[in-house]
């Protein structure tokens, strides 16, 4: 654990620059699940209760894009809003939102995908009884979306998940711009480019550890409103 | 929650939850904005495409605060190689370019990207490999004859092979030294497409030579069996140089800011802030601006 000492020391001591970077992660990650989460929970959701033609497709495409390659998603984000891309304009371009915008693209499929199996698996079990009672469309998707709600807070974590650990789509549409655009995965990029490992391995056993302590929150969460809706 | 709950539960409290839940996510977004806006709203900033080189070695983190603190204006820099920051700049993503290729700077100018190009400072590419020295070349002060000789050995290269300035250097002394790459290519030879720091790294592991500019190798940590084998030969200048993105071809710009950059890279406090980063006691970097 030596090598990862001088990153604990800088976080111990407060260092202004490392917390900037580990906030900007957490904004920018947090920003994208919640993004992804409002599109993606509802359209997974109609997804699971409608049929259409070419749904099957769509399912197959949908679950394809939870393998998204980061650097192509950071890619085609980077061409879109270029100076000489189409929303150029905007000047978003290596600023935090454009990290928010590429990380949400990649999150939103493994969202959608993860609630259109969980609310497809429900609905066998309620389709009796929402019938019965003559429950519209608009209906339906809210009363499954909520009662499944622990099982979507998997998804949303596991979209977490891949938005905080990637690199390749912030490091092209961020530009890791220090103090403004770095964050914890293209600091490690660079101090290993730099060569400086043991900072770089420092730096992840704190990612590492970011990610485990928001998965025991949720957790907790978790349990303590599972017992309140049970108790 | 089981099937027989669901008719207990009045519809309505579900709706009324769930919507409970989409402002709640709603109000975080909104206060998750908020606490970005200061850094979103900053506009006293400019954006510079510059080298892996420059900011691997340190050099921007000494020099910018020290220009930040006189203008007040944020400079932020994306480390790229010298082609790719000049790619950056054509399409217009960036406000100032600070970059080492002469020859690829010069064709910038004449497609009329760049306002006007200024020498800034210059440093010199060193040849680096291991102690053991598999092709012979420690000490010698000629390049050409260096290159040649690990061809001749096949001793394992890492070239950058990503079109920074250090790359374009690279292929211009193997030209020189009477080396046919595309024939004499071979698994000695390792084109990695990486930033100078990824190369040392992949040269650290590999024992091979590689070629690097000397501030990097000068801040590099990670040296292994590593060591400079050939300097001093004057076909390793290395010039690096800084122009404005032209707004004539791309209004965004921030003419004012930028040339405040420009301008003060080449005057006396700024060529002075560059002389003055050493690592270790060495200077990394001579500022050579004409007429300072």
């Amino acid at each position: 654990m030596t090598e990862g000492l001088s990153a604990w020391q800088l976080i111990a001591s407060g260092d202004a620059a490392l917390l900037a970077i580990v906030r900007l992660s957490l904004v920018v990650s947090l920003s994208a699940v919640t993004c992804a989460a409002l599109l993606g929970l509802p359209l997974g959701a109609s997804l699971a209760l409608t049929r259409f033609p070419g749904r099957t497709l769509l399912i197959v495409l949908l679950n394809g894009f939870m393998g998204l390659p980061p650097v192509v998603v950071g890619l085609a984000v980077f061409l879109l809003l270029s100076r000489s891309g189409p929303l150029g304009t905007f000047g978003i371009l290596f600023t935090p939102l454009a990290m928010i915008i590429a990380q949400a693209l990649l999150v939103l499929p493994i969202i959608a995908a993860l609630a259109r199996q969980t609310i497809e698996d429900l609905w066998r079990e309620y389709r009796d009884e929402l019938t019965a009672m003559d429950v519209g469309p608009v209906g339906r998707i809210a009363t499954l979306l909520w009662d499944s709600r622990f099982s979507l807070l998997t998804a949303l974590l596991a979209g977490f998940g891949r938005a905080i650990a990637e690199v390749g789509a912030v490091m092209i549409v961020g530009g890791n711009i220090n103090g403004f655009t770095r964050t914890m995965t293209t600091a490690i990029a660079l101090e290993t480019s730099k060569g400086d490992l043991p900072l770089a391995l420092g730096l992840g056993y704190i990612l590492i550890v970011l990610v485990l302590v928001i998965n025991a929150g949720a957790w907790g969460l978790r349990v303590w409103s599972e017992q309140r809706a049970n108790g | 929650m089981s099937v027989a709950t669901l008719f207990s539960d009045p519809l309505n409290w579900r709706f009324a939850m769930l919507r409970r839940s989409f402002f709640f996510c709603l109000s975080g977004l909104l206060i998750l904005a908020g606490a970005m806006w200061p850094s979103l709203a900053e506009d006293r900033s400019i954006i510079v495409a510059s080298t892996t080189s420059t900011q691997d070695s340190g050099l921007f983190g000494h020099i910018l605060p020290l220009f930040k603190q006189k203008t007040g204006i944020d400079v932020k820099v994306i480390a790229q190689g010298t082609g790719q920051a000049l790619d950056t700049a054509r399409r217009g993503d960036a406000d100032v370019v600070f970059v080492h290729a002469r020859a690829q700077e010069e064709k910038f100018l004449e497609e009329g990207f760049g306002v006007k190009r200024f020498d800034v400072m210059y440093n010199d590419f060193v040849l680096v490999g291991p102690k053991s020295d598999p092709a012979g070349v420690a000490g010698s002060k000629d390049i050409t004859a260096a290159f040649k000789a690990i061809k001749d050995k096949q001793a394992p290269f890492v070239s950058r092979g990503d079109k920074s300035g250090t790359h374009l250097a690279e292929l211009k002394l193997w030209k020189e030294a009477g080396v046919d790459l595309d024939s004499a290519k071979g698994p000695w030879y390792r084109e990695i497409g990486q930033g100078m720091g990824a190369a040392l790294n992949t040269a650290a592991a590999m024992n091979a030579y590689v070629l690097s500019d000397r501030g990097t190798w000068l801040s590099f940590k990670n040296r292994g069996d590593l060591d400079i084998v050939v300097e001093g030969d004057k076909r390793l200048f290395n010039q690096y140089g800084v122009m404005l993105v032209n707004p004539a071809k791309h209004p965004n710009v921030r003419v004012e800011l930028g040339q405040a950059f420009v301008d003060w890279l080449i005057s006396p406090e700024g060529q002075a802030a560059i002389a003055a980063y050493k690592i270790d006691g060495q200077q990394l970097f001579f500022p050579n601006a004409h007429g300072s």
